[in-house]
């Protein structure tokens, strides 16, 4: 079968002093029909596949095909079946959301009406509206309306929802859904754990610009072996110079951690690991401050595997 | 509906440009009235007329009453007196082009005229002052002489200029109106959005230049009609020479601006970049006073400006009402620069 996209060792390195290696050999697949999450921290090479992906960028070396298509010999095709939003695009602020979306559906051989795009993404009311006149959640969707105009086959979201309120974030999810169940396929990024768990089928956890892990989220979550995290906090003499591990040790612990203020534990029996990790606590003179306990998430996946946190700006790229 | 005119995205393209121009109400303003207010300044500024009396100081001393009394018989002469110093400081200013001063040499009494011989208003009330003088002593004029006094329609000040701004509009409208454009669009992202989709790229360079002709027009009209109607500023040559060399102008700095935009980044950038193409047109391409003036080494220079052909075609068809064959050599160096700042621009455009 034809893959939606299909990436084959792909690299970007920029050149400079020294050369930022951005991805560093990356394979992919996303099947037709499916929703398909990037994760990952910034840096980590998110963007610059998906626009490589997008043809907006040429790789270094590696092939990237698009619903069976080269961009190199067939990109003004693959621009016709493909709809994309960037993760920072002003549109103009003097158009109307009806001339915006015009505009766009100009480019197409074939799409939707444009009032077609503004009612799936809910904008009825604000068609003759100047972009200007906006909230942040609303810019949004008529971003993902000038990618749905086209009829797309394929939807590329670099970070839909950075920067929205919770409710503009339902919004966004809803329409992508529709996407989704219209028979359409989806590449987004994200670094929203909850995003990813709750939209897609697959997620790809980069790091550094590589794959630390692809595989359903339930999957990834259940791979971890430890599908429960214990938070605690401990005040105390000697609580300043706990081990970063401190607990690693007891029965049902998988692995332990420093979370800013907070210690976590990897757990695979809640029962047993309590119980030990309250008495532990207790022979060394410690008070328990706080104490709760929670389903492992992806960001925990992404911990295991990368070894620092997902939010750690400063990982940055490999240089 | 995508084959239909109005859904063409050369269309499309054009009425975003256009409905963001017009949107914008200083751009509007400044696109159109910055011009009219120009002409007008510079109309009545150096508006022809018959020339005014002189100015000129007698310096105080002996004699100094009778040669004042003897110059003021003359009316074309405005005199004032002052000491040394203040005679000195009137010139400086400007309020007086010429000092007499009364003076004895061996005992023959005579004049002294200080005066500044690169100002042309001194030169000339030295010369004027002379003769009154010369005169009143008793000189008589060997050569009987009669003046015919005509002012050539076409040949005023107000005359050359309009077609100078007429040339500056198309310069500076295409080069910031273009150039604004693009580099906007460009830090907006939407330059690198378009790419993602199947837009073609020389249907946005065609939309650019096409929106750049219309938004022309209106101004074009505006100074061509009061300039008639306030000045009396008539095109001597056919409207179709002007309509042709306002939209090939439109054309060629439409051009300059998208090369001009295409690698920039940055306002600052761009600011930059179009600041330094245009003062050497500002300054050589005799927008205000003829490129003649520059010393002849300059002049191949000069010729080559993408302004002046505009403006030296202008002015011969509306000064001298030349034909479209006449001004053929200064259509094609318009073309030229044109089509080649459009094709360059394409090929080294960033798009993000």
């Amino acid at each position: 079968m034809t893959y939606a996209i299909e990436c084959r060792q792909l690299t970007k390195t920029w050149p400079g002093k020294p050369p930022v290696e951005a991805v560093r050999g990356i394979d992919l697949k996303v099947e037709q029909g499916t929703c398909f999450g990037v994760l990952g921290p910034n840096g980590a090479g998110k963007t610059t596949t998906i626009e490589i992906c997008e043809g907006l960028l040429k790789a270094t070396s590696g092939d990237a095909y698009v619903l069976g298509k080269n961009w190199a010999t067939q990109g003004d095709l693959i621009r016709q079946e493909i709809g994309i939003s960037l993760q920072e695009t002003r549109l103009s602020e003097k158009l109307t959301v009806l001339e915006t979306l015009t505009l766009f559906r100009s480019f197409y051989r074939s799409g939707m009406e444009p009032s077609e795009a503004i009612a799936k993404v809910s904008l009825q009311e604000k068609a003759n509206a100047r972009i200007k006149a906006l909230s942040g959640g609303q810019r949004q969707r008529v971003a993902v309306a000038t990618a749905l105009v086209g009829n797309p086959k394929l939807l590329f979201l670099d970070e839909p929802t950075t920067g929205l309120d919770p409710q503009s974030r339902r919004d966004l999810w809803r329409i992508i859904t529709e996407f989704r169940e219209g028979g359409g396929t989806v590449l987004l990024t994200t670094h929203y754990m909850d995003e990813a768990e709750r939209l897609c089928d697959r997620v790809a956890i980069f790091d550094r610009g590589k794959i630390l892990a692809i595989d359903a989220p339930q999957k990834l979550i259940a791979n971890l072996g430890a599908q429960h995290v214990v938070v605690f906090t401990v005040n105390g003499d000697s609580a300043s110079s706990l081990a970063e591990d401190f607990g690693a040790d007891l029965p049902g612990v998988i692995s332990a951690r420093v979370e800013s203020e907070h210690r976590c534990l990897s757990v695979r029996e809640p029962h047993i690991a309590i119980p030990a990790l309250l008495a532990l606590i207790n022979e060394r003179g410690l008070q328990l401050t706080s104490l709760t306990t929670r389903q492992a998430t992806l960001e925990d996946v992404f911990v295991h595997f990368a070894g620092h946190r997902l939010n750690d700006d400063e990982t940055g790229a490999v240089r | 509906m995508s084959s239909s005119w109005k859904m063409h995205p050369v269309n499309q393209l054009f009425l975003a440009r256009f409905r963001e121009f017009i949107r914008e109400p200083e751009a509007v303003f400044w696109s159109y009235v910055f011009p009219l207010v120009m002409m007008v300044a510079l109309g009545l500024a150096f508006r022809s007329e018959p020339m005014e009396a002189i100015s000129i100081v007698v310096q105080d001393g002996p004699g100094s009453e009778a040669l004042k009394a003897t110059l003021r018989e003359s009316r074309m002469l405005i005199v004032s007196t002052g000491t040394e110093a203040e005679c000195r400081q009137q010139l400086r200013a400007g309020q007086s082009e010429l000092i007499v001063v009364v003076e004895s040499l061996d005992g023959v009494s005579g004049y002294r005229f200080v005066f500044d011989p690169t100002r042309p208003g001194s030169v000339y009330a030295r010369d004027a002052v002379n003769d009154v003088l010369q005169r009143a002593a008793g000189r008589q004029d060997p050569v009987a002489t009669t003046d015919l006094a005509v002012t050539e329609p076409g040949s005023r000040y107000i005359d050359f200029l309009v077609p100078g701004l007429i040339g500056m509009g198309l310069m500076a409208g295409g080069i910031w109106g273009v150039g604004f454009a693009i580099v906007d669009m460009r830090i907006r992202q939407v330059l690198k959005r378009f790419l993602g989709t199947p837009m073609k790229k020389s249907h946005f360079v065609a939309a650019i230049m096409f929106s750049r002709m219309v938004f022309m027009i209106p101004e074009i009209i505006i100074v061509l009609v009061v300039s008639r109607f306030a000045f009396g500023v008539v095109n001597h040559g056919s409207y179709l020479s002007v309509i042709l060399l306002v939209a090939l102008g439109a054309f060629e700095f439409a051009g300059i601006g998208l090369l001009i935009a295409s690698r920039a980044k940055t306002l600052e950038t761009v600011s930059g970049l179009m600041n330094l193409s245009m003062v050497p047109m500002w300054i050589g391409s005799g927008i205000f006073f003829s490129a003649k003036r520059f010393p002849a080494f300059a002049q191949p220079m000069i010729e080559l400006l993408p302004l002046t052909p505009v403006i030296d075609a202008l002015r011969h068809v509306m000064q001298e009402g030349a034909s479209v064959v006449q001004i053929l050599p200064e259509l094609g160096l318009i073309t030229i620069w044109g089509v080649v700042t459009f094709i360059v621009a394409i090929r080294v455009f960033r798009w993000e």
